[in-house]
């Protein structure tokens, strides 16, 4: 691994390495693009090493979001292919149970609209659902089956991706925080809102000059953007995440209820947690994940881990016996439509972004790096940005777009 | 748990973590100091570690008998602790609650726990108190080697505990092996129990430092206890070989005997020297103990890194950690043995009942003194720089994930892993069963890459176990 | 006094332990030293550290998995398994 000290100018500059930055930087490198990548710490030492590795075609809204994940799906499978292995890719498929009439009832419509879109997804009633998943709750009433829900390790993704971005020329450097931008324009060589261009980044260890900027720093992404006198609206939102002792294999897919869907787009502060239930291959079940505001707080939430616990039992109750030998937790980085910026900052001409994945940044890791990497490089991306455009936070970055649950409510 | 009996809450003055030495020295001291308090511990009765002994529910002498036959060190500091602490219980003023492990310790501060085991129909229970002692003591610290997970390797402190809480030995012909003063004991427990040593193997040459460095630190009975165990290994004809180690453990299966050579005084293997132990079926391993740290890191205390390159710790001179109302005692401030820990225990105990006494305090002078014989203790037994290269590419470091050596380099050397965390997420050494308590320092020093040791903040990435026990979903599912 | 002899049975066989022995003990002394294969490698385990830390040890008791040998007191009739 290059772990080369002095500046270097370079074609593109990542800021930060968790999984959107490793994509970014080795797709960039793939283009044929001069890339380095900083970091203020090590690969996947953020949001990224502390989530799940889902990847989830089940959950998404129709629209932008389920577009860009479908088409992630395809970066996965294709340009990574003969990757996978680094990185555990399994696909195990997703089902998702309904308890109730009324939840079943609702899983039904979702269902026909998704098919409607030309997603993967079977319905199971509750003998092939008890098929499918033996340990099920006796109170599951029937389910949706889908066979394009995959998973990864993502912390592996992140080490495998920068290693190998820097195999293909980029350059990785460590212990590296951002600390301002270099801009053009006289007199004006430091950050600042006036700035002109964004033309690399000062950190302790020197200028790095480069073509463009690209902010992947996640939950940092709002600070390192104020740096350059833009708003991106970037927030945390705590998940905890509980890992059972290594057990036989139990559970098959990964398995959650149908009120998680609801869950995932909600903007409602307090506590929620709908179950989503799977077995890895080292034999722990990992139980995520609760949604909370709370900002960077990281003091244990017993009332999480009780929520977490309740939902879990319900779904499979033998759970009720097994232990739980770990919970963690990480900051999703959201923004209030719950949908990423990717793209470049017309308000500050040579920063891009790709930041705000929320719940489901491994799983768009992979395309938003290939789009990404093909407007650095100046081509036109296999799918169109515009919806996930800095700009939308307006002239100051105030936000001012509707709010994706009022739009798609 | 479907049959667990709902847990109940438990409000008191001072809560303490442990009732080994340091824990009952603390809980008597802050019931004789006037405070109510609580005492809550995984084992069945009390002791802890060092006084560890028959379970007194089936031997009842055993609670008056000296263990392991010998003069147990410290056997009367014990009875005298114990009578006072069931004293004390039967005045109400401590509460005991053995056979129960602390999962979580919350700010301010509230314990969450649960039955050690799960079937000896234990009733967790919550503790809230505004003060807490953290006497949760150590374990053995273990360095890799290859074929140190075949059955019949144990850790030096768990065949002597096996001793002393069983009377019966884990087999017949044993190998010692590692660093330090403890060792000894586990030899002298082992023979006097009726067990072959064929050999005790100490990687340093503390060449005569007991009775000098006792002298010198004022710890004079130190001196006394080197003496005994001369004798006793004379007697019992135990080879004691300084700068040895095992290069190997033998056997198909289960351990059958040792390879052992020659090191110099980095811990590098001298050509030529090796010879091997055959007909063995147990050998033990212990390379200084490693502090619970969990609790402590889960409260937030200051830490930092020990003579003998443990995490631990900071207190002042009250025993209290840099968390106010959290006071430390035993091996988590410091491995320093029992006498220390006791001292400490009782320190903290006095302290943690009289939380606003103003009267300065002044450090016993014995902790001083058995601090410095402590710190002294860990440079004549230092773990050795090169021990990794001791270890094949497929030696097992990690046993629960079964993770090798050459797995962890390969991390270190090509994905940038550099730290216990970093090692973890890349390679899962430490996300097992025991959270990495076994492989922890091990996996931190490998990460720390050749003859570099590793920080306090990889320690602390390798102590950060949010679970300080494994604990039932469905008793989680309780909380709210 | 001498503890009571009690019998509990392994993987179905009897055994016979010592009242107030740990069920790691009653095994290791009547000559069993693995009684768990590893998941990955298959590889045979027992007791290790001896005092409830490293979970080398586990055992089925009376049904409940996982549990430590190391920490369980044997008692008459118990059933233990391998795992
Ligand atoms: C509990 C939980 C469960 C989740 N489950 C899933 C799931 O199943 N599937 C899924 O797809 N997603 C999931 N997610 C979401 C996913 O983890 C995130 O969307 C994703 O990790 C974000 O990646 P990132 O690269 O943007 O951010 P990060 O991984 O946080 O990386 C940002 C990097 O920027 C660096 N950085 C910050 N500031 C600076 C600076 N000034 N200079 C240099 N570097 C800097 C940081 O050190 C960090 O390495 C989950 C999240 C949580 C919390
Ligand atoms: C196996 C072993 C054998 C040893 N034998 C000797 C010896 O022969 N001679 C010698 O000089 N030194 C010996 N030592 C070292 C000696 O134990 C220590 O120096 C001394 O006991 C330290 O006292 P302590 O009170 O800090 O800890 P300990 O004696 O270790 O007591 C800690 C207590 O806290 C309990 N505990 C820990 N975590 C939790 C939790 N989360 N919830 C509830 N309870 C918890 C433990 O079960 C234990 O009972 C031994 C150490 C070990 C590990
Ligand atoms: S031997 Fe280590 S937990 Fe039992």
């Amino acid at each position: 691994m290059n772990f080369g000290n002095g500046p270097r100018g370079s074609d593109v500059l990542v800021m930060g390495a968790g999984v959107i930055g490793a994509a970014t930087a080795y797709f960039a490198a793939q283009q044929g693009l001069s890339v380095t990548v900083l970091d203020k710490g090590l690969p996947a030492g953020g949001t990224s090493s502390a989530c799940e590795g889902n990847i989830l075609v089940s959950d998404k809204e129709l629209g932008p979001e389920l577009e860009l994940t479908r088409y992630s799906l395809g970066v996965w499978h294709n340009d990574l292919a003969e990757h996978k292995k680094l990185w555990e890719f399994e696909s195990k498929g997703g089902i998702i149970v309904a308890s109730r009439e009324s939840s079943l009832a609702s899983l039904n419509r979702v269902m026909a609209v998704q098919q409607g879109f030309g997603v993967d997804v079977e319905e199971l009633d509750q003998a092939a659902l008890r098929e499918a998943e033996p340990h099920i709750s006796r109170e599951a009433l029937g389910g949706a089956s889908y066979r394009e829900d995959c998973q990864v390790q993502p912390m592996l993704v992140a080490a495998h991706l920068v290693r190998l971005a820097t195999e293909a020329g980029a350059r990785f450097i460590a212990d590296t925080p951002v600390t301002a931008f270099l801009r053009s324009g006289p007199g004006r060589s430091v950050s600042g809102r006036d700035g002109g261009r964004v033309t690399g980044v000062r950190t302790p260890r020197g200028d790095f000059p480069a073509g463009a900027v690209v902010n992947c720093t996640g939950t940092w992404a709002g600070e390192l953007a104020a740096l350059a006198g833009v708003e991106v609206p970037v927030l945390p939102r705590r998940g905890f995440v509980m890992v059972t002792e290594p057990l036989p294999p139990m559970v098959h897919h990964k398995v959650y209820a149908a009120e998680y869907i609801d869950n995932v787009g909600s903007s409602d502060a307090g506590l929620q947690a709908s179950p989503v239930v799977e077995g890895t291959p080292s034999g722990t079940i990992l139980i995520g994940s609760t949604r909370e505001r709370v900002g960077f707080d990281r003091t244990v939430s017993t009332a999480a881990l009780g929520l977490l616990a309740r939902n879990a039992t319900a779904l499979f109750p033998f759970l009720e016996r097994v232990k739980a030998i770990r919970h963690y937790h990480g900051f999703r980085p959201y923004c209030p439509d719950h949908l990423p910026v990717i793209g470049h900052d017309d308000r500050a001409p040579g920063l891009w972004h790709a930041a705000g994945h929320e719940g489901a940044g491994i799983g768009l890791s992979a395309g938003t790096g290939k789009l990404l990497a093909q407007a650095l490089a100046g081509l036109t991306p296999d799918m169109d940005l515009t919806p996930f455009a800095p700009a939308r936070f307006g002239e100051s970055g105030a936000h001012t777009s509707a709010h994706r649950e009022e739009a798609t409510a | 748990m479907s049959d667990a009996v709902s847990s109940s809450t438990i409000s008191v003055d001072v809560a303490v973590v442990g009732a080994g030495p340091a824990g009952l020295a603390a809980a008597v001291a802050a019931a004789e100091a006037g405070a109510r308090v609580a005492v809550v511990d995984a084992g069945a009765q009390p002791g802890g570690q060092f006084w560890r002994h028959a379970r007194e529910t089936v031997q009842p002498e055993a609670a008056d008998d000296q263990p392991d036959g010998h003069g147990h060190h410290g056997w009367s500091t014990y009875l005298d602790l114990r009578a006072r602490f069931d004293a004390a219980q039967r005045a109400g003023r401590i509460t005991y609650l053995p056979g129960l492990q602390v999962w979580m310790a919350e700010p301010g501060f509230t314990l969450h726990t649960t039955p050690a085991v799960a079937s000896s129909g234990t009733v967790p229970a919550t503790v809230t108190a505004s003060r807490l002692v953290l006497c949760p003591g150590g374990y053995d610290r273990q360095l890799p080697v290859p074929g140190w997970e075949l059955p019949g390797v144990m850790a030096a402190g768990g065949i002597q505990a096996f001793i002393k809480a069983n009377g019966v030995l884990p087999g017949k012909r044993f190998v010692i092996a590692g660093t330090g003063p403890f060792l000894l004991p586990v030899a002298a427990g082992i023979a006097e129990a009726g067990g072959k040593v064929l050999a005790v193997l100490e990687s340093s040459a503390p060449s005569a430092w007991l009775p000098h460095l006792a002298a010198a630190s004022g710890v004079p009975g130190k001196a006394l206890e080197g003496a005994e165990y001369a004798a006793l290994f004379a007697r019992h004809r135990i080879p004691y070989r300084t700068r040895s180690i095992v290069t190997e453990v033998l056997g198909s299966g289960r351990a059958e005997g040792v390879r052992t050579a020659k090191v110099d005084a980095e811990g590098r293997v001298r050509p030529g020297t090796g010879r091997a132990y055959t007909d063995v079926d147990v050998v033990g391993f212990g390379w200084g103990f490693t502090p619970q740290m969990e609790l402590p890191v889960s409260l937030g205390v200051d830490t930092r890194i020990d003579a003998d390159g443990s995490l631990v710790g900071v207190v002042d001179e009250r025993q209290q950690s840099s968390v106010p109302g959290l006071f430390l005692a035993g091996e988590v401030t410091g491995v320093g043995g029992a006498t220390l820990a006791v001292l400490e225990g009782l320190a903290a105990g006095a302290a943690a009942a009289r939380p606003d006494s103003t009267t300065p305090v002044k450090q016993p002078a014995a902790i001083t003194r058995h601090r410095r014989f402590a710190q002294a203790m860990h440079q004549a037994h230092p773990v050795p720089a090169a021990w990794p290269d001791w270890l094949t590419p497929d030696t097992t470091v990690c046993r629960c994930e079964e993770v090798t050596a050459g797995e962890i380099t390969e991390a270190r050397d090509n994905l940038g892993a550099r730290d216990a965390r970093s090692l973890k997420s890349f390679t899962r050494a430490g996300m097992g069963w025991c959270q990495g308590r076994v492989c922890g320092f091990a996996a931190a020093c490998l990460g720390a890459g050749p003859g570099e040791a590793p920080d306090a903040g990889s320690l602390a990435g390798s102590a950060k176990r949010p679970l300080a026990a494994p604990v039932a979903i469905g008793e989680l599912a309780a909380l709210d | 006094m001498n503890p009571q002899p009690v019998t509990i049975t392994f993987d179905g066989r009897p055994l016979t332990a010592t009242a107030g022995q740990s069920v790691g003990a009653a095994l290791a002394s009547q000559g069993v030293t693995a009684w768990r294969s590893t998941r990955k490698g298959g590889k045979p385990r027992g007791l290790f550290c001896g005092i409830g830390v490293c979970f080398d040890c586990l055992v089925t008791v009376d049904g409940e998995t996982n549990q430590r040998a190391c920490l369980v007191e044997v008692c008459e009739g118990m059933e233990v398994e391998g795992s």
